[in-house]
């Protein structure tokens, strides 16, 4: 060791002076299966227990073991929460792509490697930290199977010395994650004192980046987005729920079950309110959803583009039955093998249209883990109110991520089951008809099985108002223009977009889903950097509400910016925007797998509104997701 | 109007009390002598007979002449036409929603044996309480005509085309993925036919009837064996059922080793008149062989081929609360707020 700091200490680093606080990011970059994911949640826990705002991304292989895997954490002050392109930190172990996280990273970046790789020779404008993760580990233990599980510890330990991150904190959050191992804690503790102690007595300091403890994570706590959602279907008192394993969709339904199991068990006789069923693939899982919500049950499925694709039939008998189930979709790039694991807003068209035949599905979008819970409750409701499939559209970012979020609202309102034909309704109307408007609202009554109300005979589209048989042209199109009227009483009752205008601003942006934490940055630097003002809309929800359209006519431009190559968003607002107001409409277009940034929403917009000009291929590519739509 | 001169005719009414009428459904809009039509009939029948509640049962089904029939029996119990093939997860989810559901499933050859085939799969190997009944006709009848998968090889389409691929033998197939309760029948055998659907109902768990019902109009022809003629000729039956439901005091008394009794799980009772000696509905093995034997003749082993009636079913294995997760009020579904608490404390 003494041989490689010498070595280090010669080089000519260029590291700013200026100390950079709790703003920066770490990239770990591991091979998967290693246990890193332990040490890179007790780092992530440990700067959040400190009071820091932080995110974390897991950027990993469709593998189980053996392949590179890319771990960032962002600590920001400000409390921006999107990915960020840039790497201040980086942990190399995998030497795979140690050369290559090297390369990439920009002048005066700071890289913790292990010493074999000897990544100091790469380049002479970094920081290095050569540290011996062999030798080290072989102090915490002689085990073979042990140390390769609390090799990864090491660095954090490393990095509680490097970057002031409280070692105290990093046995909380090792208490956090084994909290019922104590032997375990034990000796990941004393993995962590050894990469402390190395770094205390063989590195010295030379990167600016450090943590200082703040204040602004009381009441918060960490949790992924699939995670949340469980907890808004658990509240929601879900009845059944049916799914197939799909990445990245599968953690929501089995962290579900775990809580089901947990609280939704009779005390008195140890029996279940709940069914849970792992179906023989996704048409099973919607079929089962779709026929217990028939049958009275507030049921649900999770799953990702391709288990939605495989949905469409039944999501069309859902429609046109008008039988409720709500379906999470937690989107992920395209079909087969290739990006499973990586995320994208990409199914937006597909699944608002999504079956045969004319058919509209509400969709809802949240953006944090906090609408993934109370998004699930009122998915629920909505579903019912509407009897129609709810799909609420969450995205790998959000769903697999960790999250800083504040606590949830216990829900205000009680269930609403909807237009459930009860003594009282029939005495009423007189006559039970399934598909008869008789409030006008285009919701019909529906009664279910098993109970004493008037059964029915419940079929995809052929059917007249009293749910008898017909193929009549007249019969047929007063249904699906009741359809149309069911849709157009859902839009007032989806939830509002988010709306913050500002009344400086030309221009307006749009966005939806885990995109509006990027959003919120790039907001801030165009005002900073180019003093350009921006209003901003979040989308919360399909159909959309009308102030959509008063937003257009507000300002001159509106950037629409979104996770897919083909503007899905922008067009399915088209479809509704008058032709003046959809010529309003700009995209700025992110599809490249990774989460997406500040930085690129920002240069593109800034081109389009001209105060940059386009990169030319000379210029070497734009950031790598820059793509320029609109007209 | 004839003024009535006859005195009023006493009514007869099933055990709970209620006329056969209220177990028919709408006209049929199937082809004059369908054999589906006769299977209507008899889930009429049996309903009636059986006492079923209508207002417990749901009739599920999914594409094809096959499931349209839900239509024209109890018409006053919910109804379910589903999509092609996926007939067993709607039942599968109504079940979940409501154990106590009667669940009565009607689907075709082509709807089970073709797009089918995995529900279906999946629907015996789950041994979901249900009676799942094939109308087996051996072709699409409501695409005109086709070939379906329980074709027999050489089997020849009206317009001469020779099927050149093998059957998929619906019972063979469900003994083998644990199916609990597996018949055959024909629909032109009222008394087999009616006994079995009747045992069907007594049973908990999955009971599946495969039963031949020859299309009148695509597939009655000479050269296909599934035409009336070539049924009627090739029942082979395995057993002469007798059927006792469990509100019967009945005792039927028979020659020591002539009959098997079956005591279902309602506690009624099924007596099989053996034909062969040696055959034993309770063994697997025996099952399988004796359709492969009759198949191999060219004939249908008909009658209850395989039952296992006290086998664990699906809903059972879930532990459901008493009461129909359906109806279960907020209180008993949505956790207390010192639930939410807890789990935000575990994220904290």
């Amino acid at each position: 060791m003494p041989s490689s700091d010498a070595a280090v200490a010669e080089r000519s680093v260029v590291a700013s002076t200026t100390p950079v606080i709790n703003d920066f990011s770490i990239q770990v970059a591991t091979v998967n299966g290693s246990g890193s994911q332990t040490a890179n949640l007790v780092l992530l826990r440990s700067i959040f227990q400190m009071g820091v705002p932080v995110s974390g991304k897991n950027m990993f292989p469709s593998n189980i073991a053996g392949l590179p895997t890319w771990f960032t954490i962002r600590a920001n002050k400000h409390g921006y929460v999107a990915r960020k392109t840039e790497i201040d930190f980086l942990v190399a172990m995998n030497p795979e792509t140690a050369r290559e996280d090297v390369l990439n990273l920009k002048r005066g970046a700071a890289v913790v490697y292990d010493e074999p790789l000897k990544l100091d020779a790469l380049r002479d404008d970094l920081v290095f930290y050569p540290v011996p993760f062999d030798t080290l580990v072989g102090q915490v233990s002689r085990d073979v199977k042990l140390r390769r599980r609390v090799r990864n510890m090491i660095y954090d330990g490393v990095l509680s010395q490097l970057l002031g991150v409280q070692l105290e904190q990093m046995e909380v959050a090792l208490r956090r994650q084994f909290g019922s191992k104590p032997k375990v804690v034990s000796i990941n503790r004393e993995a962590l004192d050894v990469g402390f102690a190395f770094a205390e007595q063989h590195l010295e300091k030379r990167d600016p980046y450090g943590i200082e403890p703040m204040d602004e994570n009381g009441g918060r706590i960490l949790v992924d987005g699939n995670a949340a959602a469980a907890i808004g279907c658990l509240m929601a008192g879900v009845t059944v729920v049916t799914w197939y394993p799909i990445t990245p969709s599968s953690s929501l339904c089995e962290t579900l079950i775990g809580y089901l199991r947990k609280y939704r068990v009779d005390k008195e006789t140890g029996k279940a309110t709940f069914a849970v069923v792992q179906a023989e693939d996704e048409i099973a899982a919607l079929g089962m959803a779709i026929g217990s919500g028939w049958a009275g049950a507030r049921s649900m499925t999770a799953t990702s583009g391709p288990g939605v694709s495989l949905m469409g039939e039944f999501a069309g008998l859902g429609y046109y039955a008008e039988v409720p189930a709500v379906i999470f979709d937690v989107q992920r790039v395209g079909p087969s093998t290739g990006l499973p694991t990586r995320t994208a807003q990409g199914d937006v068209l597909s699944t608002a249209f999504l079956s045969h035949g004319d058919s509209r599905h509400p969709l809802l979008f949240p953006c944090s883990p906090e609408e993934c819970y109370s998004m699930a409750i009122n998915a629920f409701d909505l579903a019912e109110r509407f009897q129609t499939p709810v799909f609420v559209m969450s995205d790998l970012d959000l769903g697999m991520n960790t999250w800083m979020s504040p606590t949830f609202e216990y829900p205000t309102k009680p269930i609403d089951r909807g237009k459930v034909l009860d003594q009282e309704t029939l005495d009423r109307i007189g006559r039970f008809g399934r598909y008869r408007d008789v409030d006008g609202d285009g919701i019909p009554y529906r009664s279910i099985p098993g109970t004493d109300m008037p059964a029915y005979f419940c079929r995809g589209s052929g059917h007249n108002e009293w749910g008898q048989y017909s193929e009549r042209a007249d019969d047929y199109e007063k249904n699906v223009d009741r359809l149309t009227r069911k849709f157009e009483t859902a839009r007032n009752w989806m939830p509002a977009p988010v709306v913050e205008i500002n009344r400086k601003a030309r221009i307006g942006i749009i966005a939806y889903g885990t995109t509006h934490w990027a959003i919120i940055e790039s907001r801030d630097q165009l005002a900073a950097e180019a003093d350009l003002q921006t209003s901003y809309y979040r989308l919360r929800a399909y159909p959309f509400r009308s102030a959509l359209a008063s937003f257009i006519e507000r300002h001159d431009r509106v950037y629409v910016v979104e996770q897919n190559r083909d503007a899905q968003m922008s067009t399915l607002m088209r479809l509704e925007l008058r032709a003046e107001l959809a010529g309003r409409l700009r995209s700025v277009l992110h599809y490249a797998g990774m989460p997406i940034d500040a930085r690129s929403i920002t240069e593109n917009v800034l081109i389009q509104e001209g105060y940059r000009v386009e990169h030319s291929e000379a210029d070497g590519p734009l950031p790598h997701n820059a793509g320029v739509g609109g007209e | 109007m004839a003024i009535a001169t006859s005195p009023p005719k006493k009514i007869k009414l099933n055990r709970i009390g209620l006329e056969l009428p209220v177990y028919r459904g709408g006209k049929t809009t199937l082809c004059a002598g369908c054999g589906h039509n006769a299977i209507s009939e008899r889930i009429i029948d049996a309903c009636f007979t059986m006492g079923v509640d209508p207002t417990q049962v749901v009739k599920l089904s999914g594409i094809g002449c096959s499931s349209k029939s839900p239509a024209y029996f109890l018409g006053s119990s919910h109804g379910f036409n589903t999509v092609h093939g996926r007939m067993p997860s709607i039942g599968t989810g109504a079940l979940l929603a409501n154990k106590q559901l009667v669940a009565i499933g009607v689907s075709g050859d082509g709807d089970t044996g073709a797009i089918g085939i995995g529900q279906f799969v999946h629907l015996m190997r789950r041994n979901l309480p249900m009676v799942y009944v094939i109308e087996d006709n051996g072709c699409y009848g409501l695409t005109k005509g086709q070939f379906s998968p329980t074709a027999d090889v050489g089997s020849t389409l009206k317009t001469g085309v020779v099927n050149d691929l093998p059957p998929i033998d619906t019972c063979a197939l469900a003994i083998q993925l644990g199916a609990t309760f597996v018949a055959r029948s024909f629909s032109g055998d009222k008394k087999q036919l009616t006994a079995i659907l009747k045992a069907a109902l007594s049973h908990r768990g999955t009971a599946m009837l495969d039963v031949l019902s020859p299309c009148v109009t695509f597939n009655d022809h000479e050269g296909s064996t599934k035409s009336y003629a070539y049924v009627k000729s090739h029942d082979d039956p395995l057993e002469e059922l007798d059927f006792v439901p469990f509100f019967e005091d009945i005792t039927i008394d028979y020659e020591p080793g002539t009959t098997q009794e079956v005591t279902m799980h309602d506690g009624s009772r099924l007596y099989l008149r053996k034909l062969d000696q040696s055959y034993n509905p309770t063994d697997k093995m025996q099952a399988l062989r004796a359709l492969h034997e009759t198949h191999a003749r060219g004939e249908f082993a008909t009658g209850l081929i395989y039952v296992d009636p006290m086998a664990d079913d699906f809903l059972t294995s879930l532990n459901l609360v008493d009461e129909p997760l359906a109806t279960l009020p907020e209180r008993r579904v949505r956790p207390p707020r010192a639930v939410l608490d807890e789990v935000m404390d575990d994220l904290r």
